[in-house]
């Protein structure tokens, strides 16, 4: 078993490497660069002429190294996030990228992470209760509903949720992670007021993330029930089940401990893909809530060819991915004795 | 030895085993399914008992019901679309009381008691009707468990015990170990296991042979005999597989379209078949050494559809001996000679 993990640990680098130089590719694929922005913004707001400006965006690709081979500039990339922990320089920001990405990745973990296991869990009870009452009302009226709040556009669910957030519950402030009274208050548990404050930071947080969370939580129930349901159906028919049954065990148990864990095996499987995806499932509500996460970031990088942000994002996405499949790997080790012994 | 032969010698047997009580009597059961095009009459009127400590073979062609009516008895039809909708199933228990099984939840405690402790099966794939997820010897012991009272390792030791009484070597290794490393054999051998590790009183095997290869088959066989004797259970062993009754079965009923048509002693079905379905298999049947111009007798036509309604005898349009009377009145199943019953009007 400890073999099987460190033969998959070792592919896995593999794969980021080759992830790494996809991303970088990919980010250099469009027309021109941001020294190309950077040049039209001179022209149109600093009334500099083509040549001048043509020259200070010469200057600006010399100092950022963009005037270098691209398989250089790759290097370069690599050898900085290896030694010095560095994912590049943002232009638009005039920041470095790693603090960007740090700044933002926790709480965008946080959301995801909230969002992943609503979708999950909800999807994984509510396909647990319905597969045995099959075509019922209450299976129909899951479906039905699982359905609709995948189908939802969810930028308007969100525009939904504040809508009624501040006309009708009056609230006082919705977008951004806290409300301005609580930016400064520190996550400290040194004396008693303290404690007092971080918890009513806490939440005041939960109060501004909880729509995001909600939004890209639910909509990816209907896929969790529809894949559990379908396995439970499929585990209830088996033969093992009979038996189970046939030895007088009750429905409960014979759910608990035959149905239930044989048919969380694809879940699992499923689970490893679903990391970046449930990083990216907040993306629009995050927008339209004004919560700075990594998706935002991304976005506008992409708007204005910020390219190391992209490539570092795209990146971390990749790296979500493979570290996703190889905690399903070894979540299946451990649940799965076929795959334990073979 | 043919068939007839080995019918014989079982019959023989039987004549010193005495004590001739029933410990299940099927009456009149009917286990309907309703489907959305229409109800299947799976079982339609099944009359059949099953002695103490003796063993019943039920035959039959696929779909004739055999299954459906011992599922039923286990209360294992799934529902909706399939119900019992008329019948009796008496089981006399252990305690000496006589419960009427049809009337019971199928959820109620007293079902539960039944299933595994009195009344235990095992299925034709001993491939999938062990769960993959679980040791072996847990899941024999989640059965002891669960009908006697006993501490955890106390029910592992059990395990190891019946894997033990069921032949297989290294008891103490193979109980840890999981479905996928075992043949399909031993996995056969560890559902007999599980089965009578609770010591019912009466063991269902549907057809537990079917998907052996013959040499496992018979070895099978024999491992059943041989505890049907230690654990003092009565067997009702459904196959379509006549060799195997003529080998096992103390009585046959023989089954066709949800009914059972023909029931007596394992001697007089295989050398006084009274139903023309019964003699019918008898002759589809391939014997060694029998000349070469005497060819197998297949019986002509169809099963009909279990949704048509038929008026009369349902094998009438097979049957070569087909009187006015079989298309016009289903005859009444009862008994012709001491411990002979058959549905047929030929021996009204």
């Amino acid at each position: 078993m400890i073999g099987y993990i460190a033969r998959r640990v070792g592919v896995s680098i593999a794969v980021v490497l080759g992830i790494a130089l996809v991303s970088f590719i990919v980010i250099q694929l469009p027309p021109g660069d941001y020294a190309d922005g950077y040049k039209s913004f001179l022209i149109e707001q600093g009334g500099a002429t083509e040549s001048e400006a043509e020259a200070q965006a010469e200057l600006f690709r010399q100092r950022y190294g963009l005037d270098k081979p691209l398989p250089l500039q790759f290097l370069v990339w690599i050898r900085d996030m290896v030694t010095k922990g560095s994912f590049g320089f943002s232009f638009a920001y005039k920041r470095d990228v790693g603090e960007l990405i740090a700044e933002r990745f926790p709480r965008t973990l946080l959301l995801a992470v909230l969002a992943h296991l609503t979708s999950t869990v909800v999807g994984i009870v509510v396909g647990i209760l319905v597969a045995p009452r099959q075509y019922s009302l209450a299976d129909n009226l899951a479906a039905f509903a699982a359905f609709v709040l995948s189908a939802l556009p969810r930028f308007w669910i969100a525009l939904a949720i504040m809508f009624f957030l501040v006309f009708t519950l009056e609230q006082e402030h919705v977008t951004a992670f806290h409300s301005p009274q609580f930016v400064v208050v520190p996550w400290a548990f040194g004396s008693l007021e303290e404690i007092s404050r971080t918890w009513a930071k806490l939440l005041d947080l939960l109060q501004h993330i909880w729509p995001v969370v909600v939004i890209a939580g639910l909509g990816g129930v209907a896929r969790n029930m529809r894949v559990m349901r379908g396995n439970m159906l499929d585990e209830l028919n088996a033969q093992y089940v009979t038996t189970a049954r046939s030895k007088g065990l009750t429905e409960g148990q014979v759910m608990r401990r035959h149905a239930v864990p044989n048919a969380l095996h694809p879940i699992i499987m499923y689970q490893g893909t679903s990391l970046p995806y449930m990083l990216q499932g907040e993306l629009q509500a995050s927008i339209v809530m004004g919560l700075p996460t990594i998706g935002t970031l991304l976005l506008t990088s992409l708007r204005n060819e910020d390219i190391y942000i992209s490539a570092s994002c795209l990146l971390i996405y990749g790296v979500l991915l493979v570290a996703g499949n190889l905690i399903a790997d070894i979540a299946l080790v451990v649940l799965d004795p076929r795959v334990r012994f073979s | 030895m043919t068939l007839s032969q080995q019918a014989l010698a079982r019959a023989a047997t039987n004549e010193n085993s005495g004590a001739n009580d029933t410990i299940l009597e099927i009456r009149g059961l009917k286990t309907y399914f309703f489907l959305e095009r229409g109800v299947v009459k799976a079982v339609d009127g099944v009359d059949v008992a099953v002695g103490r400590r003796k063993t019943l073979g039920v035959v039959g062609e696929s779909g004739c019901g055999k299954s459906v009516t011992f599922r039923s008895v286990m209360r294992l039809i799934q529902s909706p679309p399939g119900k019992i909708v008329e019948g009796e199933i008496l089981l006399h228990r252990k305690d000496g009381a006589t419960v009427d099984i049809v009337k019971l939840d199928p959820r109620s405690r007293q079902l539960r008691d039944i299933r595994g402790a009195e009344i235990a099966m095992i299925f034709q794939e001993p491939m999938t009707s062990l769960n993959p997820l679980h040791p072996v010897g847990r899941q024999i012991s989640e059965s002891v468990l669960l009908h006697q009272n006993m501490s955890r390792p106390a029910a592992m030791e059990r395990a190891e015990e019946m894997l033990n009484r069921v032949h297989i070597a290294d008891p103490d290794r193979r109980v840890s170990e999981y479905p996928h490393q075992l043949s399909g054999g031993m996995r056969q051998r560890v559902m007999i296991a599980l089965a009578l590790s609770c010591n019912p009183s009466i063991l269902i095997a549907d057809e537990p042979t079917t998907a052996l290869d013959v040499t496992v088959q018979a070895q099978i066989l024999d491992l059943m005999r041989e505890l049907q004797d230690d654990f003092d259970s009565a067997i009702v062993l459904i196959t379509h597989n006549l060799g195997v009754v003529s080998q096992m079965a103390d009585h046959v009923a023989v089954m066709y379209m949800g009914r059972v048509v023909e029931y007596a002693p394992v001697y007089d079905i295989f050398h006084r078949p009274k139903h023309p379905y019964t003699i019918g298999l008898l002759n589809s049947v391939p014997v060694l050494g029998r000349k070469e111009n005497n060819r197998l007798v297949p019986i002509t036509g169809m099963v009909p559809s279990p949704m048509d309604d038929i008026r009369g005898c349902a094998f009438a349009e097979r049957c070569p001996e087909a009187m006015q009377i079989c298309w016009e009145q289903s005859p009444e199943f009862k008994e012709h000679e001491p411990g002979h019953s058959a549905a047929c009007w030929l021996h009204d």
